[in-house]
């Protein structure tokens, strides 16, 4: 018997050399170790053994199966591995040819710069305010201490719908209704579309888009209107931007000013963006003038603020790059896939 | 606003400041400009030559040979010139000159005819053809005055010198003036202004025999003054008046007109000058027009008036619309003898509306418009008078006509500089301030912690203690004001709606729709395009009265027709596929005439074409939209009369009761309309209800414990069943145990009769306690089928 079990042995170990797939594993473990199995089969005739020879022969019969076991889980373990490399080498792809994840949509660029600009003010403590776009002569011109004869008040400059209701040309009013509905402290942004009755070409259209900002408080200073629009355009446009004040004059302000940033393509050495002077004219702004204040039911003597105001649509044809206005309200899906 | 620098220096002594310098500082301190040019650019050896001789050309018609002085020697030139004579002033370009516009002269021959150099036109030299007088500008520069022969012209000429374009704002129309402008930068380097000596040497006999005057309209002509010059001599004026004038952006005409012009921009008040021999019983009247009376203007142009217009008349007829234009008939010309020189203050909003009206804007006009200080009337045609006499231009009658009602006197503000600094943020003493007011001419007055500020008439912007703030403020500097931030403190957020509307884009960028941005107003044609009926509420509108045309004239009562618009010209553009969305208002009046604010309401249109693309990607992309906004639940009824979309493949998306919107595919007409050739598909959702059942905030649900037992279940119905009836039925009949049902097939053809179609779905079944038995999941779903048969007349497959 002892013959017979390395024989098997012998035989077992001959058939998984020659093994090349799981399966032929799985069949001779079957032939040999299987209910019916060749070895299963020999030892039961253990039963016929003599009482000495059983332990001597069971234990060779144990020695046996675990060496068969053992050979048999080292070839499986090397046909997989085989098996995995020939899978692996089988399945190589061209990794160089494209995605086809369907791309994510892109914003409309004045809205990702609009997203810049109102997260810095909301970080500064600002509220976003909405109004009309279609508005009153009376919060778009009146009550922003316009000159009944401004020339910006003519059929030629602002869009009528009748002699009292009009396309507002800035989102002043909104800050007029703000003021007339809010107690100071107040800071606000407002975004918007705006309408000025300019033929379209590459630096004009029709409809654009403006921010405005406004602060009324005890104790608001021409000073803290510098820091504010400083600090703004640091963070808009960078840590070195620079910005200059220049006196200026609009009929809701005063002292009013325009500001001119360091411009942020050459750093201020001057260039085709900034047309060689290093600055960009960016903004206008002032302190509320106090005819705006009274008109908002507000004592000029007791509160006094700051506003501010910027095209939306220059600022992100400026920071982009972007040459010709039309461009925004086409909306051709190449351009907008660039931001 | 031109102002040449050699101009100003006549007022403010800046020989040492650098031009880039006072360029910048007056930017600075208010005055904005566009721009420093130079008058010629880098030009040498151009010089000053004296026409001594011309001889004519021995092989050319058309060209002659002038011999010319240029100082240590005569040089012959070879030119095809007509407007010179000898004895001519001219400039000329030496050999081995360069011209400003980049011509270098080099000797040559014309026609075998040696040249030593050029004569230069005033083009040539640099100057714009609208600013050059018409007898040059198909000629020479003649120069009238007395030069030094071969003196740089540069030099002779005054040409070295820079033109500063300022931008004025409209509050100071004082500033459009060489004074204006000499004042502030006065006050900008603390220098004082040298204003002109202006005196007469010779006035004869007395202006009451010329000319009388009545004005009849005081309401409309606060002050009418004049004098009287004869023996006019009609000329060409001497070169430095000339380029003085072509600097500073005005062609020189005349030495009458010139002068006119000169003291129109050293003052800034408009002159005008009448051939009193024209004028009916030497009378002038300024009144109101006759409705309907005629003048035929300096243009030529017969203009027909009304009583609103204000005109100088003489005794039978207007000869000149006051403060716009002349008129034709007393123009004065080479023949005139006798000339009425008149300065006025016209009232603003008058000259501003008649010139609106006749459709006539003018250098005067648009002066008297901005406002004019009275009180500087007479200074005016004082100063004409002077340069006239100075000219030998005329002879000037003794007196002057001056009318002057309600006389403008300088007045107060009582100004608080506590006030101001507390504005500016600034620690400016009570002297500091009082300083800086004074370098503007203003005078000052203390009155305890007070000050009085009297201001000049020329300053009629300054009324309030505001105006003085800005004064202190952009003379001190703005720059130099300390950056501060604002005390206080305020909390920054977006509100609900707009957190919302901002989730929206991010929602729909990550499901692949691009955000578009269209005008608010369109062409009512639109929604023709659109397929929208005559009498549709869609075409209650409101219209602008002054369109920029047809195509912008209607606020949009729909995003759809942009939206198509925006996919055609993409599609046109063969972009093979566009997802777009665009947020943005609808413009709805209450009333037709629109007599209040109409209601904007915020509207949500997606919009889509591809290859890739269908019905049920862009109702998927929706669906995904509105369940990340907690808008779960929603029903999508079949819409088959709507005019804009197929009516097999549209439905109103419904949520509880309401109707959010439309979405499907587009009508074919209206695809045409677009000029497309493939489907689109279009989602119209009102935003404004979107926000009001939004709701962003979740509670957690455990997740399942228990294993669930999937089951298929193909069907076949009637074509016309819908899903959403076979679903219903399936989830009324699943009781709880039914976690989900998802159609997954629809089949027709093969073993399928006509008519009908297989649907097969994937049903779910769990518990939420314990794990369900076969048995149990088999009871329900042999309920579900009996009740599709009962009711649907399905059978399973």
């Amino acid at each position: 018997m002892k013959e017979q079990l390395l024989q098997i042995l012998e035989k077992v170990k001959n058939d998984i050399a020659a093994a090349e797939a799981l399966n032929q594993l799985e069949q001779i473990r079957v032939k040999y170790l299987g209910k019916k199995g060749e070895l299963t089969l020999l030892l039961r005739e253990m039963g016929k053994l003599s009482k000495e020879m059983r332990p001597i022969i069971g234990k060779l019969a144990n020695e046996v199966r675990d060496s068969i076991e053992k050979t048999l889980e080292e070839s499986k373990a090397k046909i997989k591995e085989k098996e995995k490399k020939a899978r692996l080498e089988r399945e190589v792809i061209d990794v160089t040819i494209s995605g086809n994840y369907r791309k994510i949509g892109h914003k409309h660029p004045l809205t990702q710069v609009l997203d810049e600009i109102k997260s810095i003010f909301i970080g500064m403590g600002y509220k976003i305010a909405e109004g009309p776009e279609v508005e009153t002569v009376y919060y778009n011109f009146d009550a922003l201490n316009a000159p009944k004869d401004h020339p910006s008040r003519d059929l030629s400059d602002t869009f009528y719908i009748n002699k009292n209701i009009l396309l507002r040309t800035q989102t002043s009013p909104v800050q007029v209704r703000t003021m007339q509905k809010a107690k100071p402290p107040i800071r606000i942004i407002s975004p918007g579309r705006c309408f000025r009755s300019d033929e379209i070409d590459a630096t004009h259209s029709p409809m654009f888009h403006q921010v405005e900002g406004l602060v009324v408080d005890e104790n608001i200073t021409f000073g803290d209107l510098k820091g504010t629009l400083d600090a703004f355009a640091k963070r808009l446009f960078g840590i070195n931007t620079k910005t200059k004040f220049r006196p200026h004059y609009f009929p809701f302000t005063e002292p009013s000013g325009e500001v001119d940033v360091s411009c942020f393509k050459c750093g201020g050495n001057g260039c085709r963006m900034c047309k060689g002077s290093g600055w960009i004219e960016i903004l206008g702004c002032g302190m509320v003038h106090p005819n705006v204040l009274k008109e908002c039911g507000i004592d000029p003597e007791v509160y006094s603020g700051f506003a501010f105001g910027m095209g939306l649509d220059r600022i992100t044809m400026l920071k982009y790059e972007i040459e010709d206005i039309r461009l925004f309200f086409e909306n051709d899906m190449r351009f907008i896939d660039q931001f | 606003m031109l102002v040449p620098v050699s101009w100003l220096k006549d007022y403010v002594d800046i020989d040492n400041i650098p031009v880039e310098e006072l360029n910048e500082k007056l930017i600075l301190s208010g005055s904005n400009t566009e721009g420093v040019v130079k008058v010629i650019e880098e030009a040498k050896k151009i010089v000053i030559g004296k026409i001594i001789e011309i001889k004519k050309h021995p092989n050319a018609d058309k060209l002659i040979i002038p011999m010319v002085d240029i100082g240590d020697e005569i040089i012959q030139i070879v030119t095809g010139a007509e407007n010179i004579k000898v004895g001519d002033y001219v400039p000329v370009a030496l050999v081995g000159s360069r011209l400003p516009r980049g011509i270098k002269i080099k000797r040559g021959k014309l026609r075998g005819e040696v040249s030593n150099g050029m004569l230069c036109s005033a083009e040539e030299l640099g100057f714009n053809d609208n600013v050059i007088p018409k007898e040059m500008r198909d000629g020479i520069l003649i120069l009238k005055g007395e030069y030094t022969l071969g003196m740089e012209i540069q030099e002779a000429l005054e040409l070295n010198d820079y033109v500063i374009e300022f931008e004025i704002t409209p509050n100071r129309p004082d500033c459009l003036s060489m004074i204006g402008m000499a004042r502030e930068t006065s006050a900008t380097f603390n220098l004082s202004v040298n204003y002109p000596q202006i005196s007469l040497k010779n006035e004869t006999e007395n202006i009451k025999d010329y000319v009388s005057i009545e004005v009849k309209d005081f309401d409309l002509c606060r002050r009418y003054a004049g004098r009287v010059v004869k023996d006019i001599k009609i000329e060409q004026s001497p070169s430095w008046l000339q380029l003085r004038l072509m600097k500073a952006g005005v062609r020189p005409i005349n030495n009458i007109v010139d002068i006119t012009n000169y003291v129109m921009l050293e003052y800034g008040q408009p002159l005008h000058a009448f051939d009193l021999d024209k004028l009916e019983e030497k009378k002038i009247i300024v009144r109101r027009a006759a409705e309907d009376e005629k003048i035929i203007t300096l243009d030529g142009v017969e203009r027909k008036l009304d009583k609103e217009v204000l005109v100088i008349a003489d005794a039978q007829k207007p000869v000149a619309l006051a403060g716009i234009m002349g008129g034709q008939d007393s123009e004065i010309s080479d023949n005139t003898k006798t000339i009425f020189l008149e300065s006025a203050n016209f009232n603003r909003k008058n000259v501003r509306t008649s010139s609106r009206k006749l459709g006539l804007r003018t250098e005067a006009s648009s002066r008297f418009e901005k406002g004019i200080d009275p009180n500087i009337v007479e200074i005016a045609v004082d100063r004409a008078c002077q340069l006239i006499e100075e000219l030998g231009a005329g002879k000037i009658i003794k007196d002057k006509i001056d009318i002057y009602k309600d006389e403008l006197k300088e007045w107060t503000i009582k100004v608080r500089p506590n006030r101001i600094n507390r504005l500016l943020g600034t620690k400016l003493s009570i002297d500091e301030i009082s300083d800086i007011l004074k370098r503007l001419e203003l005078l000052v007055e203390r009155q305890g912690e007070e000050l009085l500020v009297i201001i000049p008439t020329f300053r009629q912007d300054l009324v309030k203690e505001i105006d003085i703030v800005e004064e202190v403020a952009r003379i001190y500097g703005y720059n130099v004001i300390e950056s501060t931030l604002p005390k206080g403190s305020t909390w920054g957020a977006k509100t609900n709606a707009q957190e919302v509307e901002d989730y929206t884009k991010d929602i729909l960028n990550a499901l692949g729709f691009n955000e578009i941005t269209t005008y608010s107003f369109v062409s009512p044609k639109s929604l023709n395009l659109i397929n929208i009926p005559e009498d549709s509420f869609l075409r209650r509108s409101v219209e602008l009265i002054n369109p920029l045309g047809e195509e912008y004239s209607m606020m949009r009562t729909s995003l759809v027709p942009n939206m198509m618009d925006v996919l055609s010209t993409n599609y046109k553009r063969k972009v093979p596929e566009a997802l777009a969305f665009e947020l943005g208002n609808i413009f709805i009046p209450h009333n037709i005439p629109v007599n209040s604010l109409p209601i904007e309401k915020k509207m949500l249109t997606l919009g889509m074409y591809g290859d890739k693309v269908d019905f049920f990607s862009l109702k998927g992309a929706v669906c995904e939209f509105l369940n990340r906004l907690g808008i779960k639940d929603l029903g999508f009824e079949p819409e088959k009369n709507h005019p804009s979309f197929h009516p097999g493949r549209c439905a109103s998306i419904v949520y509880g009761n309401h109707i959010l919107g439309t979405l499907g595919e587009i009508y074919p007409d209206v695809l045409e309309n677009y000029g497309f050739d493939s489907r689109v598909y279009i989602a119209d959702i009102d935003f404004n209800i979107l926000l009001q059942i939004t709701r962003l905030d979740r509670i957690y649900k455990p997740l399942p414990k228990y294993p669930a037992i999937f089951r298929d279940m193909a069907i076949i119905v009637d074509e016309e069943i819908y899903n959403k009836e076979i679903e219903a039925i399936i989830l009324e009949n699943g009781g709880s145990i039914l976690e989900s049902c998802t159609l997954f097939d629809i089949y027709r053809g093969q073993q399928i009769s006509k008519g009908q179609k297989s649907m097969a779905y994937a049903l779910t079944f769990r518990a939420q306690d314990r794990t369900l038995t076969d048995e149990e999941v088999n009871k329900v779903f042999d309920n579900i089928l009996k009740q599709l048969r009962d009711k649907l007349n399905a059978e399973l497959r």
